[in-house]
């Protein structure tokens, strides 16, 4: 199976007028925009009116002077770098670790009926009730946040890789014994096809996790980081600086969450979330 | 030469129930039942709703043990399902492909590939996924992939009655014409009379749980049949009656 297939999808089915389309591509970017600029007019007229004290709530000005100044010290890009290579160390150990371990126990009742309480355990466990054995175990720098990371997305990994296993419709099994598919071939070219819009969806579930938590793991355990980055201003009263981490927090998640959604534009994936 | 070990004549394959019977927990599906399909025979499994016709072709193709009885197999049995039988993630090409993995030389395979889909005339849809395209086209291509390679046995599991009628009646035509150009032995489980009448050698007419034969009516007639052909009209009403269904219509 080949994951880049680069063949393009075919055109909708229904004939949609080209005017209807290009009208509903403008409502796609104009209606979101709408409502940004009204959160920004909100923002601002909250700052306008004191409805908060200044020092409590930084205008809209105020914060991209922030960013500016920010940028310019180089203090930005470190911590966004710091924090991406975090969420991905964390996300990569478990994903490379939570999707096989769904994938067994998806094909193994016994394995299921064993580990499934314990994995439900920690999954409702909070990845912040670590923190404080992260930071013994692992001090500071990347190994806490990394850890917390792991704790925080494993789980649920592992768990939606084996629920999107125990539901493989039994005819694609049926089907693969017809043409002799074994072994490795069998967990290749049908088990894991077979869930990875699933876990395509899981991945991205996930990463909303990791980045979530990576935050919350800078704030203590960390020299550098977004996280980091916004308990420094805190610390300084620097809440302009805190807002202009949070704008940049939310599009960087926002933006890799579109970079993982087309994954599920995927030619060979796309059967998973058409029916 | 691929294209001669690509079966377009008949092999040798048998396929035998012999006194079989079969209960799920405490219910009796299956009792004492005997059957044979002979090497290129149409056979057609009818019977009402819930006797056990899909558990025969369970058996036959070794997916689920008898309780009691034996099962003789020779030839390579392939399974053709009422739908969904098609991998999703692969396209129509790599889907029919998967019937040519005992073929180890590349070319051979792709002159079959070719051959296929020149059969089942959907050379336009190669690079396309079971999701785009039509169920009687699915159907097609899930044939195509059960006839490729080595097979010596279609086991059929109701396969066109997901589909609208009119292109279930052009599928027993499609069917006809591709076994025509590649014989095979063919063991036909539906629930549809006209069906069975138009494509059938011998119809074997289940009776309710735990099923038994009531019947085995042999058509001779040759294929393709029309539906108002006399010898279809009258195995129908002869099926019908064996259901007593024709008895309840007219009652």
């Amino acid at each position: 199976m080949t994951l880049f297939n680069s063949r393009k999808l075919p055109a909708p089915v229904q004939n949609r007028p080209s005017g209807a389309y290009k009208t509903s591509r403008w409502r796609m970017f104009l209606l979101p925009f709408s409502v940004f600029l009204g959160a920004l007019f909100t923002w601002y007229f909250l700052v306008r009116f004191n409805v908060f004290p200044s020092y409590a709530m930084p205008g809209p000005g105020a914060v991209a002077s922030s960013f500016v100044e920010d940028f310019k010290s180089g203090s930005l890009l470190n911590d966004i770098v710091a924090s991406l290579w975090r969420v991905a160390v964390g996300f990569v150990i478990s994903a490379v670790l939570g999707i096989p371990a769904g994938l067994w126990l998806g094909q193994h009742l016994t394995g299921r009926q064993a580990f499934l309480p314990m994995l439900n355990f920690f999954r409702f466990l909070s990845p912040l009730a670590w923190i404080p054995f992260a930071i013994l175990w692992f001090h500071i720098g990347d190994k806490p946040a990394v850890f917390l990371i792991f704790m925080a997305t494993f789980f649920p990994l592992a768990l939606a890789t084996m629920s999107a296993v125990a539901t493989i419709p039994a005819i694609y099994f049926r089907v693969a014994k017809d043409y002799n598919y074994k072994g490795v071939e069998l967990l290749t070219k049908v088990t894991f096809p077979a869930v990875l819009p699933q876990v395509i969806t899981a991945l991205r579930v996930s990463y909303g996790i990791a980045w979530v938590v990576i935050v919350a793991a800078e704030m203590v355990g960390c020299q550098d980081g977004l996280g980091y980055g916004i308990w420094e201003a805190r610390n300084g009263l620097r809440l302009d600086s805190a807002a202009c981490y949070m704008v940049v927090i939310g599009l960087l998640g926002m933006g890799i969450d579109r970079f993982l959604l087309q994954f599920s534009k995927l030619p060979n994936v796309r059967w998973g979330y058409e029916r | 030469m691929y294209a001669g070990d690509m079966k377009d004549k008949i092999q040798n394959s048998r396929l035998t129930l012999q006194d079989v019977s079969l209960s799920f927990g405490t219910m009796p599906v299956l009792q004492n039942l005997s059957l044979s399909v002979n090497s290129g025979e149409f056979a057609v499994i009818v019977g009402p709703s819930g006797c056990g016709k899909t558990t025969i072709l369970n058996l036959l193709s070794g997916h689920i043990q008898p309780g009691s009885g034996a099962i003789h197999r020779e030839g390579v049995i392939r399974t053709v399902y009422q739908k969904d039988g098609l991998f999703p993630w692969l396209t129509v090409s790599q889907n029919i492909s998967m019937g040519l993995r005992s073929v180890s030389d590349a070319q051979q395979r792709e002159e079959e590939l070719q051959s296929l889909f020149e059969l089942i005339h959907l050379e336009d849809f190669k690079n396309h996924y079971p999701h785009e395209l039509s169920g009687g086209m699915r159907q097609r291509v899930e044939l195509a992939r059960a006839l490729a390679g080595n097979s010596d046995i279609l086991l059929m599991d109701e396969p066109f009655s997901a589909l609208d009628y009119q292109t279930r009646l052009r599928m027993r035509y499609e069917l006809v014409r591709l076994l025509e150009k590649r014989p095979r032995t063919v063991i036909f489980v539906t629930h549809d009379i006209e069906e069975a009448a138009q494509l059938a050698d011998r119809v074997l007419v289940l009776s309710k749980r735990p099923a038994t034969i009531l019947k085995e009516l042999e058509i001779t007639a040759s294929k393709p049949r029309g539906l108002t052909d006399g010898e279809v009209v009258k195995a129908m009403k002869e099926i019908l009656e064996e259901l007593g269904i024709l008895r309840e219509i007219v009652v």
